[in-house]
């Protein structure tokens, strides 16, 4: 069970990354605007010589 | 460089929208319409991002905003709506003064608190997994002591943490006598997590920590929920207040204008109403003679004439002369006073409605608790010691503890609050879909929810189309509201050159030495063919033309919605009593009714009346849904069991609907009602599987055997089965 000793702060410090990471995202504002969010990442910008 | 600090150096008509950031840049939030796709977001940022002395420009799709930061010495707003309307954006500056602030930071909060919650429940699971596979394969004890104190440290943290949520519910609940469904909640997590840590204390097998943080995860989750809804509303509801333009001109002390927010301008400012634009605040005439179209204030049709000493109210119309307007305070005019009294009134007996969701937490709360305490008391005669009969009955709050009952409302209401978005209507508050569900009686307002805003030509076919084309013309120059739909005549005309605006008469130019008048009846003397129309269309405005000794009449007047007669068919066929209670003269109420085949219809009804109306329906125990749109609505739609107003109404009446028609047409109010049915039908389904839950549990629970597998699989089981079932509300949107 010695194995415990690091793998128990390491799963929880991995979660806590990935809290970490959320809250540093809601904090950023990357949740204010989720429908936006989908469209910038179809958007190609070489094709906004079809668009003008 | 010299020229855009000569640009800017003149003060802008929209400086009061701006916040500053520094001394040198300021921000402007704009409401932007005609946002669809990728294409647009990429035009618009680019566009804003290189005009000159715009440091950052972020548009916001979910809320259709765009926030522009600029140095104030070398862009001004108005330039930059001006290009955007150059782009073909109409975009419209948003008031700095938000006062959906304080919901903004609730729902950071809930989201921070759901973060913590997800993560804290899925390591503590990831260690319960790891006991409950040890009582199996024989983990030793000092390891699953181990385990339990691991999970303790992260449970408690976030018990304090994102649970204090329900304790803060709970405890307000209680201090006003009452309680609420976030009272047994919070016993259950605190009960929960004690025993945990004393079982914990004595080496004890089972402890419940992961029971306890996944209550708060699923019971959060319902919270974000009914929260994501009521945010979407709120930005949709204002952006369309700030595209219709709800600013006001201030006539500053130096005599320049400046367009601001309604709610930036004092009692005692002067403001400025040009002809064809919309009052924006109560106030007394200072100077200017005009006519104004108040049928959003009392549905009456006719045009009032005022002068300097008349009060006048928000959301009549200005149509002919410019008027400047001392600014009084909201509630000092008798019409309003009289109407804001009914309001108070009329609110406190829509108190007396109880949500679903409470009247379930008031048959629950007492029956869980009796439970335990029965189970608590009968192993204790069966023998067993108090400890041990104390840890079962426990163990019955914290399999009861309402975790889908938490989901099984909100969950259905953000569904079902979509499907209404899809068609068209916004809904407001979340207990209004149970209220609408009942609804067997509709009381429709005439002006404005069952007419158009806009008006039309209801004689069009019987004018001479070469008069008709030259009154058109001429309607080009003017800027009188009634004139709009006759200039719309003629698309792409010029106007006449020696057009002149004749104040409160009309406009008159000269066309081959013939002089063409348009305006008031009496201007082009055409009394005449007025009085004979007047019998025909007596809810028309009358507009005569003349040219030479020739004369025109156009009876303008605002037509029925394009489906009103459907709309009201449908209602009907569904078994829904329809009523008209209208402000306006009998005669075009009678007209309107008889279009419709409505039979009870009510005409010149004061806010008094229509309130009087409605409790005599209420008396008669019908579930009345009011649609209304004037500020003589207002009460009415309070007093009514629930209300709807078109988007075109007045803030006063829209503040106090439930629902927010957003376009030209009626039937989705129809439609809303059979999504509310099926919406309330799947909340009691969802509320009996809860019901079915508990029979299932507490017998378990009680007996002794509900470890703390059989909670996490209960609980996350009972979840998952409300959620998907809420799904189906979507349904009812496409047939």
């Amino acid at each position: 069970m010695n194995v415990l000793v690091y793998l128990m702060p390491l799963a929880l410090g991995l979660g806590g990354l990935g809290l970490a990471a959320f809250l540093w995202a809601m904090r950023s504002g990357q949740f204010e605007d989720l429908d936006g969010a989908s469209w910038r990442g179809i958007h190609d910008p070489d094709d906004e010589r079809d668009q003008v | 460089m010299d020229s855009a600090v000569a640009v800017a150096a003149r003060p802008d008509r929209l400086d009061g929208f701006l916040k500053a950031l520094d001394p040198t840049t300021a921000e402007i939030e704009l409401a932007v319409d005609g946002i669809h796709c990728a294409g647009c977001i990429a035009t618009i940022e680019r566009e804003m991002g290189v005009f000159p002395g715009v440091v950052r420009a972020r548009l916001n799709f979910t809320d259709k905003r765009l926030r522009v930061a600029f140095r104030t010495a070398q862009a001004n707003p108005t330039a930059l709506i001006g290009r955007l309307s150059d782009l073909g954006f109409a975009a419209h500056p948003f008031s700095p003064i938000r006062k959906d602030d304080a919901a903004d930071v609730e729902q950071r909060r809930l989201l921070r608190a759901l973060g913590v919650a997800g993560f804290a429940a899925m390591n503590i699971m990831l260690l319960s997994v790891v006991v409950w596979a040890g009582h199996e394969t024989g983990l030793d004890a000092v390891s699953r002591d181990f385990f339990h104190w691991v999970s303790a440290l992260i449970a408690l943290p976030t018990a304090a943490y994102s649970g204090r949520i329900f304790f803060d519910s709970a405890i307000a609940a209680l201090k006003r006598g009452r309680t609420n469904m976030d009272v047994p909640i919070s016993l259950g997590i605190m009960l929960a997590l004690g025993m945990s840590v004393i079982e914990t204390l004595n080496h004890g097998e089972h402890a419940y920590f992961d029971g306890a943080v996944m209550l708060i995860f699923f019971l959060l989750i319902g919270r974000t929920l009914d929260q994501a809804m009521q945010r979407r509303t709120r930005a949709v509801a204002a952006n369309l207040a700030a595209l219709r333009a709800e600013s006001v001109t201030k006539c500053l002390p130096d005599g320049s204008l400046r367009d601001m927010a309604a709610d930036m301008v004092q009692p005692g400012d002067v403001i400025v109403v040009h002809p064809g634009m919309r009052v924006g605040l109560d106030g007394v005439v200072e100077h200017g003679v005009s006519d104004l179209d108040q049928s959003l204030v009392t549905g009456e049709t006719a045009h009032q004439a005022v002068r300097a000493g008349d009060t006048v109210y928000a959301g009549t119309l200005n149509l002919s002369g410019l008027l400047r307007v001392r600014v009084l305070k909201p509630s000092t005019g008798t019409l309003l006073a009289d109407v804001e009294r009914l309001l108070a009134k009329a609110t406190e007996v829509r108190g007396a409605y109880v949500k679903l969701a409470d009247r379930a937490a008031q048959l629950y709360v007492p029956f869980v608790h009796a439970t335990a305490l029965l189970t608590f008391l009968g192993w204790l005669a069966y023998g067993l010691p108090w400890s041990q009969a104390l840890v079962i009955a426990i163990t019955v709050l914290i399999i009861t503890c309402p975790c889908a009952l938490g989901l099984a409302i909100p969950a259905v209401q953000v569904v079902a609050a979509g499907a209404l978005f899809r068609i068209g209507v916004l809904t407001n508050s979340g207990d209004a879909l149970e209220r609408l569900a009942a609804t067997d009686t509709v009381v429709l307002d005439k002006t404005g929810t069952l007419t158009l805003p806009s008006s039309e030509i209801a004689n069009i076919a019987a004018l001479p189309p070469e008069l008709v084309g030259r009154a058109a013309r001429l309607a080009l120059a003017s800027r009188h509201p009634l004139s709009a739909p006759i200039a719309a005549l003629a698309p792409g005309g010029s106007p006449y050159p020696t057009a002149r605006e004749a104040p409160g008469e009309g406009i008159r130019a000269c066309d081959h030495g013939r002089v063409l008048k348009l305006g008031s009846v009496a201007f082009c003397a055409a009394e005449t063919e007025a009085d004979r129309l007047a019998e025909r269309y007596p809810d028309a405005s009358m507009v005569a033309f003349s040219a030479g000794d020739q004369r025109i009449v156009f009876a303008i007047r605002q037509p029925l919605r394009p489906d009103a007669i459907e709309a009201v068919a449908s209602l009907k066929a569904a078994g829904i009593a329809v009523e008209i209670l209208s402000g306006d003269r009998s005669r075009p109420v009678a007209a309107v009714a008889k279009e419709l085949g409505v039979a009870c219809w009510m005409a010149g009804a004061t806010p008094a009346i229509k309130v009087e109306r409605l409790h005599a329906l209420r008396a008669d125990s019908r579930h009345v849904l009011m649609i209304g749109d004037g500020i003589n609505d207002a009460p009415a739609l309070a007093a009514a069991n629930v209300s709807m107003s078109p988007v075109s109404a007045t803030h006063l009446a829209q503040a106090q609907a439930d629902f927010l028609l957003l376009g030209q047409r009626l039937s989705p109010a129809a439609m809303a009602i059979r999504i509310a049915a099926k919406a309330k039908s799947l909340m009691m389904q969802n509320l009996w599987f809860s019901v079915i839950y508990n029979i299932v549990a507490v017998p378990i629970a009680i007996s002794g055997h509900a470890t703390p597998l059989v909670a996490a699989l209960a609980m996350s089981g009972s979840s998952l089965v409300v959620m998907l079932n809420a799904l189906r509300a979507r349904q009812t949107g496409q047939t």
